[in-house]
């Protein structure tokens, strides 16, 4: 009936697990009392869950990732304390069964579960008001993915109270992830939240990619788009082609696992190398999913705070573009020492390394953007800056191991780790904090506390450099990387420096959470000119703070590429236009039922309560048919409706 | 005159950290003890050199750009149309590409040079050993010699050494940071390596692949030495050592322990080939009853 499910599956053995759960059970129950106290439920359910606005729907991305960051980051620290802990082969806090789970939570999660919702969820917020948009292409499948995504990362964070999570690194190379090698359901619980993650957000891919080509407001051709869409537009063409084979390698894995099939394991002439080669096609395109977005993000907040156009726009586009292409061509980088032979080594070395060219181009055009401005040294602009100078080390580090030779006594090794960190962390993480910072006034109405801000973002830096630079040293050095415990006591020095470098990063993150209730707690204060705070460039900026659920009362036009900023420029009389119905999407609970009935159906797959995964998908399947059929999805807003919206907002913004 | 006691404590730090610097400088892959290694770190530094020579003057432009034409400073030039130069737009695409054309012959040249499967050039015969990563140890088996052990690879110095690896369970990858090189280990697969010493000592030889729990364990001793004191380790290994058939290497295979150094004073024909076929059936699991589930396979006792 309960499949594998036992009582014993809760490791009530373990003081740091439990403790860990019984303070996320009360944190729940807390948030569920204080929504009952405050009779909000009616709210949560019409304005939230169901919504299918895109602007809250990106919130909630974001509000995923912020709270899957204080996750990873949990496992992040308690990392580097083992690290500090274990040298000359004393054992630390946490046994190998323990901390390899960690481990693997840590990169599964910050990839998956943090990096990839605040990325997707900026996008959903930003793009359709930068391209003078009513919503996203397909409403109802944008609250779909988001629910997929987030019940991918409940399944996964269960994980950590029922059973285990995989010991297998994040991206679960068999044949370690095998039956045979792992038997418990620690890589189900990996394979079945990211399938269903996966599918989330290869539906946003499709309906992002859908909305920049058919929803662009009159007079904004491809080469008038503000460049954060054109990356948005080049991450999601990447999500389109390369999360499909995420999904198909996973279900050859779980068909391994499952159906006694043997695509990769050891015996029935499976291979293992196919995996790493698919896994890999699918990888190295996530990175440019991650970063291209937050390329985006610092052309538009360096053009901003520069009172500067873009410097070399189309440069900057076919930078974009030329890294959408060549991503799929350099997945082999990841395992020259797999023994490909050295014409296939060289030939992918040079591959990684041409990438390095259009992102050269895109650090140069950022420089000369600055060059002949005025920048102002907002916090957006310290996370761009800082980002820079360090994402150009990081991109060196990475081109050197390119070079095959170089990646032989490099590769696994903590300088690999060090360099990962050092594009993610000073690329994707600060850019998503830069449009966390520059966006946010946009989303609320209000902006953030600068001082706090700025405070956090040195904390960051410093922990940055502290906790990364040592592992570079120590990857010289010889150290690999997933070590328990090490016999070395060479390698203590530089990971107590790491180990530093985490606190001040916590430090980091502590003022951001200061800095988000001090600025909601002083939001009357935070309010000045909160339609257009940055005096900023492109159409996001022209409508109201935070804007109606139709954006736009009056579709903007764009001549130019910063639309927004040359109509300022123009005194003109604002042309006297009479409103048009608009039809907007109802809200829907389908995304949010779904979701449910896929965590249920997840978790039965895992325990093999497997009568609980059929019924599951039988449901949802019903209700997609259901849905299919159910023609009152929209309701209309007369121009006598928006008349009265705009004057309440006008006066309230 | 006495020295303050902050600066005493300073200066008491900065000699221990330059010890521990110094410390670091005897091991690691910039401290190469072989030519496979040298040439590794040689091309490291080629490319590495050349990339901060361009990358410095870039980050401190993009430092003093930001100061200096900071919204406060009356005496930068304001230019809020400047968005398109055609001989800067020309440069920035240079600069990288010419820097990548110098590297990318690097990488491709490199790549050949020093092709783990590429014979080294030397006088002497190469000698086999053939290596076997296990949960969580190494098999050192030298075939000519007729001795195999655990943990434990003894070269003398100066022989080229041709290593063949395989897996008898998941992956792994052979790494001895100071010889240099590194080649994943695969179940049911042959990788190639050549290594050589050019200097006696004993080196940190490893695991860079994760393969499970006891994995940090994972490591050996590259002992290596002159010809006369490898055959005296031989006939120590020939004195004391048990025999290695396939039986026995079968039991040490399903053992799933970490473990100390074992020498096998005679060994089965053809040894690593049944390594190589006994990985391709079904490993022995330890399989998930009830009462376990959510339990994988948890290393044993260790031997140590």
């Amino acid at each position: 009936m309960f499949g594998k499910l036992t009582l014993q599956a809760i490791p009530f053995d373990q003081p740091i697990i439990m403790g860990t759960c019984l303070a996320i059970i009360i944190g729940i129950l807390a948030i569920l009392g204080l929504i009952t106290y405050k009779r909000r439920w009616a709210w949560l359910w019409t304005e939230w869950l169901t919504t299918v606005d895109h602007k809250r729907i990106g919130i909630m991305y974001i509000l995923l990732a912020a709270v899957m960051l204080l996750r990873g980051f949990s496992d992040a620290i308690m990392m580097r304390s083992q690290q500090a802990l274990a040298s000359a082969n004393a054992q630390g806090f946490l046994p190998p069964e323990h901390y390899d789970q960690i481990f693997s939570a840590h990169g599964t999660i910050m990839i998956f579960f943090m990096a990839m919702p605040f990325v997707v969820g900026l996008m959903n917020f930003v793009m359709p008001l930068q391209i003078g948009a009513r919503d996203v292409a397909f409403p109802v499948l944008n609250s779909i993915s988001f629910w997929l995504t987030a019940a991918g990362a409940l399944l996964i964070n269960i994980s950590l109270g029922v059973g285990e999570f995989a010991r297998t690194g994040w991206l679960a190379y068999p044949p370690l992830s095998e039956l045979p090698f792992s038997p418990g359901v620690g890589v189900d619980y990996y394979l079945w939240s990211l399938q269903i993650s996966g599918v989330g957000t290869l539906l946003s891919g499709v309906n992002l990619v859908t909305t920049i080509l058919k929803l662009r407001a009159p007079g904004m051709t491809l080469s008038r788009m503000p460049v954060f869409t054109w990356t948005a537009l080049a991450a999601n063409m990447l999500i389109i082609a390369a999360f499909p084979i995420l999904t198909a390698t996973f279900a050859m894995l779980l068909a391994d696992r499952y159906l006694g099939m043997h695509f990769f394991t050891n015996d029935g002439g499976g291979n293992p190398m196919m995996y790493i080669n698919l896994i890999w096609t699918w990888g190295h395109p996530e990175v440019y999913i991650l970063i291209l977005p937050a390329f985006g993000i610092f052309s538009e907040v360096i053009a901003t705070f520069s009172r500067k156009p873009l410097f070399g726009y189309r440069s900057m586009v076919v930078a974009t573009m030329v890294i959408t292409l060549l991503a799929f061509t350099t997945w082999l980088h990841h395992f020259f020492t797999m023994g490909s032979g050295a014409d296939v080594n060289g030939f992918f070395g040079i591959t990684t390394m041409v990438i390095a060219i259009p992102t050269g181009v895109k650090i140069f055009n950022w420089l000369f953007t600055m060059y002949g401005g005025r920048v102002r040294f907002t916090s957006p602009v310290l996370w761009t800056i800082g980002f820079m100078v360090t994402f150009t080390i990081g991109g060196m580090t990475g081109v050197l191991l390119a070079v095959p030779p170089a990646d032989f006594v490099l590769h696994n090794s903590l300088f690999l780790i060090a360099h990962f960190h050092n594009v993610i962390i000073g690329g994707v993480v600060f850019g998503c904090f830069a449009g966390l910072t520059y966006w946010f006034p946009k989303a609320f109405g209000f902006r953030l506390h600068e001082g706090l801000g700025k405070a956090a973002f040195w904390f960051w830096l410093v922990g940055f450099y502290l906790a990364f630079m040592p592992l570079y040293v120590l990857g010289f050095m010889g150290m690999t990387r997933r070590m328990n415990h090490y016999d070395d006591p060479a390698w203590l020095p530089y990971l107590l420096v790491a180990e530093c470098g985490a606190v001040c990063i916590l430090i980091g993150i502590l003022l951001q959470i200061a800095q988000l209730v001090w600025s909601i707690r002083k939001r009357d204060q935070l309010r000045t000119n909160a339609r257009d705070p940055w005096d900023g460039r492109t159409l996001e900026w022209s409508t109201t703070s935070p804007p109606p659920a139709y954006n736009f009362a009056l579709l903007p036009k764009a001549d130019t590429v910063d639309a927004f900023w040359e109509a300022k420029q123009e005194v003109a009389e604002p042309a006297e236009q009479a409103y048009e119905s608009i039809e907007m999407p109802k809200n829907s609970w389908l995304g949010f039922a779904i979701s449910f009935f896929a965590v249920l159906g997840g978790f039965g797959m895992i325990w093999h309560i497997f009568w609980m995964g059929v019924l599951s998908l039988l449901a949802i399947v019903a209700l997609l048919g259901w849905y299919s059929w159910d023609e009152d999805d929209e309701y209309e807003l007369t121009p006598y409706d928006i008349d009265r919206l705009e004057r309440v907002t006008i006066h309230a913004g | 005159m006495p020295l303050p006691n902050a600066s005493k404590t300073i200066l008491r730090v900065g000699a221990a950290m330059s010890c521990v610097w110094l410390a670091a400088c005897h091991e690691g892959v910039l401290v190469p003890k072989g030519p496979v290694g040298a040439e590794e770190k040689q091309l490291l530094l080629e490319a590495l050199i050349p990339m901060l020579m361009v990358i410095t003057p870039i980050i401190l432009l993009t430092l003093w750009f930001a100061w200096w034409f900071r919204a406060g400073n009356a005496r930068a030039k304001y230019k809020p149309r400047w968005e398109y130069s055609g001989y800067v737009e020309f440069s920035i695409w240079m600069i990288p590409l010419l820097v990548i054309l110098f590297l990318g012959s690097l990488a491709w040249v490199g790549a050949h040079q020093n092709d783990p499967y590429k014979p080294l050039a030397s006088n002497r015969k190469p000698m086999t050993v053939d290596v076997v990563a296990m949960d969580w140890r190494w098999l050192f088996i030298y075939p000519d010699q007729g001795v195999a052990s655990v943990n434990e690879l003894a070269i003398p110095v100066g022989t080229p050494i041709s290593l063949r690896l395989t897996s008898a369970t998941v992956m792994n990858s052979f790494f001895v940071p100071q010889l240099g090189g590194q080649i994943y280990a695969m179940p049911g697969m042959e990788t190639k390596l050549s290594l050589l010493a050019d200097e006696p000592g004993n080196y940190r030889g490893l695991s860079a692949q994760f393969s499970g729990d006891g994995f940090s364990d994972m490591h050996f001793q590259v002992l290596a030495t002159d010809d006369k004191a490898f055959n005296a380790w031989l006939d120590h290994v020939k004195a004391q050592g048990a025999a290695l058939d396939d039986a026995t290497y079968n039991q040490l295979v399903a053992r799933h322990r970490t473990g100390n150094v074992v020498y096998y004073a005679s060994i089965a024909q053809d040894l690593f080939t049944h390594a190589i076929d006994s990985a391709t059936r079904r490993p022995v699991a330890v399989t998930a009853s009830p009462a376990q589930a959510g339990v994988t396979l948890t290393a044993g006792p260790t031997e140590r």
